[in-house]
């Protein structure tokens, strides 16, 4: 993790109505989507586990929309890149590990790839790694809110850029429109889906444009703002909340590490193009917006990531501790009941 | 499917083609591009080969006919059509023919009949039988030449109800042998199968030539029990699929009876049975078989199946029924262990332990008819086998010998009934002179 | 004293509307979603009159989007509604096959059990009806090798209530397809009372002695009507009525098997892969030494689907004398 940069600091900040509190928290839950990204990548290279996704880049966006995200009563439908945000809704870094570690004790019982988290407790809906997939589910979940007049309640349903491109997320849009349902549609674009590039992937690149073609509002924000971000997730969340129906909301970012630990992201961009948008990393960004705005000292942020790698490694030795699933557990929650095909 | 065979024109010009010969006969498998007809016209000869591959199920032109090309001439079953052509009517259970197809009207080809007319041996005297045809599988029994063998069903219940397949007739398609058949038999009772017909017999079984006969009274009738049956079924079968013919030689028996009174008292010390003519014979059957194996065959509609193995049935003569125990690779074993074998299987008969295994699988059958002064005797094949021998009375008599000298000599006629569709006159002939040639060979010593 | 429950008479198409409309009486969390459920009443009549009584939140018109049609409904019973989704005819099912599959069959085998998903999909389906490329497919086979998926094909009135009723009742995601040649043709006794038919159970719809048959569907009816005309032959066939594709019922089969040791199973489903190559599979494993003949499948020919020119229909059809045909050739065996 860098603490320099290169960029000017951003000024004055605006805080859209947050208190210190609040953007201490935002920043704390960066730092650890960071800390437990990373640990995912330390553990693969130490053979412990086989697979982790980097979310390197999305710190910013994660945490400003969880901020916007009310706790017990909103329900996200994230994809496997959302680390950070379901932290930043409640999910703990125990859960976190389990998750690498496929451990019994993790909620889908080690049966997902990691990254693919799901726990009612938190309203955080389960999902595949199937792309655009869970956009009709969270959807349908809105209809639910709506049908059960639920008000005060939405849906945020997140995906990168990539996924605008299924079929799925194309009549999902349509029919929260149709029916102006209380979900909001948050694209986190970091311009890469794997090897494709956004002039690959679609003719218009401004996704949020997009809105308009479904009769519904649309924004852009800068993805590397937290806070820019809580904005406008906020404002959507709202409008969804109050009965003002859907939006689609685009907040711009970078990926920065490659996909997942099975990809080589040197075969198709150059390390030009990720020095040069390292420079806007979110991270070290919003610490110095923090400290020249006077809410946190340096002291307090090495405190702050210290505290998070302590964490993180109290996390990492609980999860690793923890029985794996048996080899009967295997045939256990197919249906309610017997899962034999021949009764 | 059923593939209608045409004549071809072979030739430009040519209008019409006789079929010079039939190369495969109805029931025969026939792979496609084999050549399954020799036709000929006035340009050329040429084979034709079938277009399908399956089984040839009709011939409708004889050897020697003339028809006009595109007429049909030959109908082939092809290949995975076990559910096709099948007959309407059950086919009748003791039918021997080909199983392949229904019979057409028209007459089956001419090829290779097997004639009648061909037996040369004299008609036997006609002595009640004294073999019976217990045990013997039957070939070609089990169904449809595209089905061999019986079912998975059929052999477990057969299994289960100690039942012999080979025993029932088929009321399936083209004869097969179904569940409710096994049911049906096993239902009649453990009589079902012949090997416990044995427990049906009145009386402690007895081997051939004890007195325990219980004679019936004139005027009664005697109720056939399963096993009467099915020797009577058995017996029909076997003198109308097989025509019999049948010869007779006299054999010298004086060294070998030497040697077998010099050994006798030793081996019945050595195992508790007496020892008999009987071994002694079988060691020469089985080598005289050696010389002509056609004796251990057994005619079958796709050909003369010689059989691997040389099991030759012993057949026993008990008061009220007759079984044929079978002694299982008995060319492998030596008089010793044939004397052995035998007296087991009749021990085993007598206390009615025989199992179903003992009496299947023979491949040729020996009877030892003498015992009660028979001189001669025409028994009846077993069906499933070429021919059956038997070892008639050891009558001392006045011989001529070699120098034109008169002696006593101890002589035995071997009789021997032969199923002509395997066997003719040169390997019948050869067959007996062989047997005759090596049991005045055997003895007056040496090891049994 | 006991009192037979009131029942009534009515065809299959009927039988699936009265208990779609019992259900949502019932229900408040159910409600039906497809395209032209709502306003037109569903294009064979089913729904009609429903949007007026239960309001257009519970009878959604859908967009013509048959992925999000299922995958919406998944979203709602993730949620804890019970959506009864709908797809106009099977044919149009295929765009569906990533959100029945992969998503709704897995939902909670892959989060453990920590959500799942109570969703009914209904579609019509079969041929019959001069329907030729796009409205006659069966598409069982496509689905019910898929675990986390429960199939039911009912055949007659009674099990149409009684299954469709346990399919909405199911924690899982249940397919219910009804063959649309039967939705007028078949006609039956149904009790007015509440009540299911356990998902699984096959019904044996005819005694036998030498032939057991298995079909589903329109030919469950045809089968039978051959196994009667072969009853006034003297022959004895047992007639099985599937019901229910997966989970399929093991007992039933092996049963009457065991009596009569033959087995031909009759589905308008193209032969190939179809589910009589599951029951052959089984019953080889299970039954082999049971069988006194070959297991045969009589289905439909391996061509894409029926043709609209009726020669062509007629040609991949089974007929019931074609049936019958069959059959006696078993017995015969």
């Amino acid at each position: 993790m860098t603490t320099t940069s290169t960029q000017a600091p951003p000024g004055k900040l605006e805080r859209y109505g947050l208190s210190d509190d609040q953007l201490r928290a935002i920043l704390r839950n960066m730092l650890m989507q960071r800390q437990l990204d990373n640990r995912g990548f330390q553990l693969n290279r130490q053979g412990k586990i086989p697979f982790a996704l980097g979310s390197e880049g999305h710190e910013a966006i994660q945490a400003g929309a969880a901020m916007a995200f009310i706790r017990g009563k909103d329900i996200l439908a994230p994809y496997y890149r959302d680390l950070g945000l379901a932290v930043g809704i409640g999910f703990t870094p125990v859960e976190v590990l389990l998750s690498l570690f496929a451990r019994a004790a993790d909620h889908n019982g080690g049966r997902q790839f990691p990254n693919h988290y799901s726990s009612r407790r938190i309203g955080m809906m389960s999902f595949s790694s199937i792309l655009a997939a869970q956009i009709p589910h969270a959807v349908g979940a809105a209809y639910a809110l709506k049908y059960r007049r639920e008000d005060g309640r939405a849906v945020l349903v997140t995906f990168g850029d990539g996924t605008t491109s299924e079929g799925e997320w194309h009549e999902s849009m349509n029919f929260a429109a149709v029916h102006r349902l209380p979900i909001v549609f948050l694209c986190e674009n970091n311009q890469w889906a794997i090897s494709t590039p956004l002039s690959m992937q679609m003719g218009q690149p401004h996704i949020w444009k997009r809105a308009e073609g479904y009769g519904m509002p649309g924004e852009q924000f800068d993805g590397f703002d937290p806070l820019a971000t809580y904005d406008v997730v906020n404002r959507a969340m709202q409008r969804a909340r109050s009965g003002g129906g859907p939006s689609l909301i685009e907040g711009m970012c970078y990926r920065f590490l490659a996909h997942s630990t099975d990809d080589d992201d040197r075969t198709y961009r150059t390390r030009e193009e990720v020095e040069k948008q390292r420079a806007n990393d979110p991270v070290p960004r919003f610490e110095r917006a923090l400290v020249e705005n006077k809410v946190l000292t340096a002291p307090d942020i090495d405190a702050l990531r210290k505290d998070v790698l302590r964490e993180t490694n109290e996390a990492t030795d609980e999860a690793e501790a923890m029985p794996y699933p048996q080899p009967s557990d295997l045939y256990t929650n197919i249906y309610e009941g017997a899962w034999e095909p021949w009764q | 499917m059923p593939t209608t065979i045409t004549m071809p024109q072979l030739g430009e010009t040519v209008t019409e083609g006789t079929v010079a010969q039939w190369l495969k006969k109805p029931g025969d498998s026939i792979e496609k591009y084999e050549a399954f007809v020799e036709v000929s016209t006035d340009k050329v000869n040429a084979e034709v080969p079938s277009p399908v591959t399956g089984t040839l199920s009709q011939l409708l032109v004889k050897e020697g006919e003339t028809v006009a090309t595109g007429t049909p001439i030959a109908v082939i079953d092809e290949v995975g059509t076990q559910w096709a052509a099948a007959p309407t009517q059950r086919a009748p259970a003791a039918e021997a023919a080909p199983p392949s197809a229904p019979a057409p009207s028209s007459s089956p080809p001419v090829a290779a009949a097997p004639s009648a007319a061909r037996r040369t041996q004299g008609a036997p005297a006609a002595p009640p039988p004294a073999a019976a045809t217990n045990g013997a599988a039957a070939p070609g029994r089990d169904g449809s030449a595209s089905l061999r063998g019986a079912s998975p069903a059929v052999r477990r219940l057969a299994r289960e109800h100690h039942i012999d397949i080979a025993t029932l007739s088929g009321s399936g398609q083209n004869g097969r042998v179904t569940a409710a058949d096994v049911l049906a038999a096993a239902r009649m009772g453990p009589a079902a199968a012949v090997g416990q017909a044995v427990s049906a017999a009145p009386g402690p079984a007895a081997a051939a030539g004890t007195s325990t006969y219980n004679a019936p009274r004139f005027g009664t009738t005697i109720p056939l029990n399963q096993a009467r049956r099915i020797i009577a079924e058995r017996m029909v079968e076997s003198k109308r699929t097989a025509p019999h013919a049948w010869s007779m030689v006299e054999v010298d028996v004086t060294n070998v009876w030497k040697w077998r009174s010099r050994e006798k008292d030793a081996f019945q010390r050595d195992h508790g049975y007496s020892l008999t003519l009987l071994p002694f014979f079988i060691r020469a059957v089985v080598e005289s078989i050696a010389a002509f194996p056609l004796m251990n065959a057994r005619f079958a509609a796709d050909g003369i199946y010689v059989n691997a193995d040389v099991n030759i049935g012993i057949a026993i003569g008990l008061p009220a029924n007759l079984i044929v125990p079978v002694i299982k690779n008995a060319d492998k074993l030596s008089i010793r262990g044939l004397a052995i074998a035998a007296g087991e299987l009749i021990d085993k008969a007598r206390r009615n332990k025989l199992k179903v295994d003992d009496l299947a699988g023979g491949t040729f059958t020996v009877n030892n008819n003498g015992a009660n002064g028979s001189i001669a005797s025409a028994p009846i094949i077993n069906a499933g086998q070429a021919g059956i021998v038997t070892m008639e009375a050891v009558v001392k008599k006045p011989v001529v010998t070699k120098d034109d000298a008169i002696a006593i000599r101890s002589v035995m006629n071997c009789c021997l009934s032969l199923d002509h569709r395997v066997v003719d006159g040169y390997v019948a002939s050869g067959f007996l002179a062989e047997l005759k040639k090596r049991l005045e060979a055997m003895g007056p010593d040496g090891a049994i | 004293m006991a009192i037979a429950s009131p029942s009534k008479v009515m065809t299959n198409v009927e039988a699936v509307r009265s208990t779609l409309y019992d259900a949502l009486k019932r229900d408040d969390r159910a409600l039906i979603l497809g395209e032209d459920v709502g306003n037109r009443g569903n294009v064979f009549l089913i729904t009609k009159g429903f949007i007026e009584e239960f309001g257009p939140e519970r009878i959604i018109d859908t967009p013509i989007a048959e992925a999000s049609i299922v995958g919406i409904a998944v979203g709602m019973a993730m949620e804890g509604l019970r959506p009864i989704a709908e797809i106009q005819f099977a044919d149009f099912i295929y765009p569906a096959f990533n959100q029945i599959v992969g998503e709704a069959a897995k939902i909670r085998y892959r989060s453990n059990g920590e959500y799942t998903c109570p969703l009914v999909i209904r579609t019509p389906y079969g041929g019959g009806v001069r329907g030729a490329l796009s409205h006659s497919v069966s598409v069982e086979a496509l689905f019910y090798h898929v675990p986390g998926l429960k199939i039911v094909a009912p055949s007659t009135p009674r099990d149409v209530k009684g299954l469709l009723n346990a399919a909405i009742e199911d924690p899982d995601p249940v397919m219910f397809l009804e063959h649309k040649r039967t939705y007028r043709l078949i006609k039956d006794e149904v009790p007015e009372e509440y009540f299911t038919i356990p998902i699984g159970k096959a019904n044996l719809t005819k005694d036998g002695t030498q032939l057991s048959v298995v079909s589903y569907g329109l030919y469950a009816h045809q089968a039978l009507e051959a196994a009667r005309k072969l009853e006034e032959e003297g022959l004895s066939v047992e007639v099985i009525d599937l019901r229910s594709i997966r989970p399929m019922d093991r007992s039933t089969i092996l049963n009457s098997l065991r009596k009569t040791h033959k087995l031909l199973i009759i589905h308008e489903d193209n032969k190939f892969g179809g589910i009589g190559a599951e029951i052959s599979a089984m019953v080889a494993e299970e039954a082999l030494f049971e069988l006194d003949a070959p297991i045969r499948r009589l289905c439909c020919p391996d061509v894409p689907a029926m043709g609209y020119a009726l020669p062509l229909e007629e040609e991949f059809m089974i007929s019931t004398d074609r049936m019958a045909e069959v059959m006696r050739e078993m017995v015969k065996f």
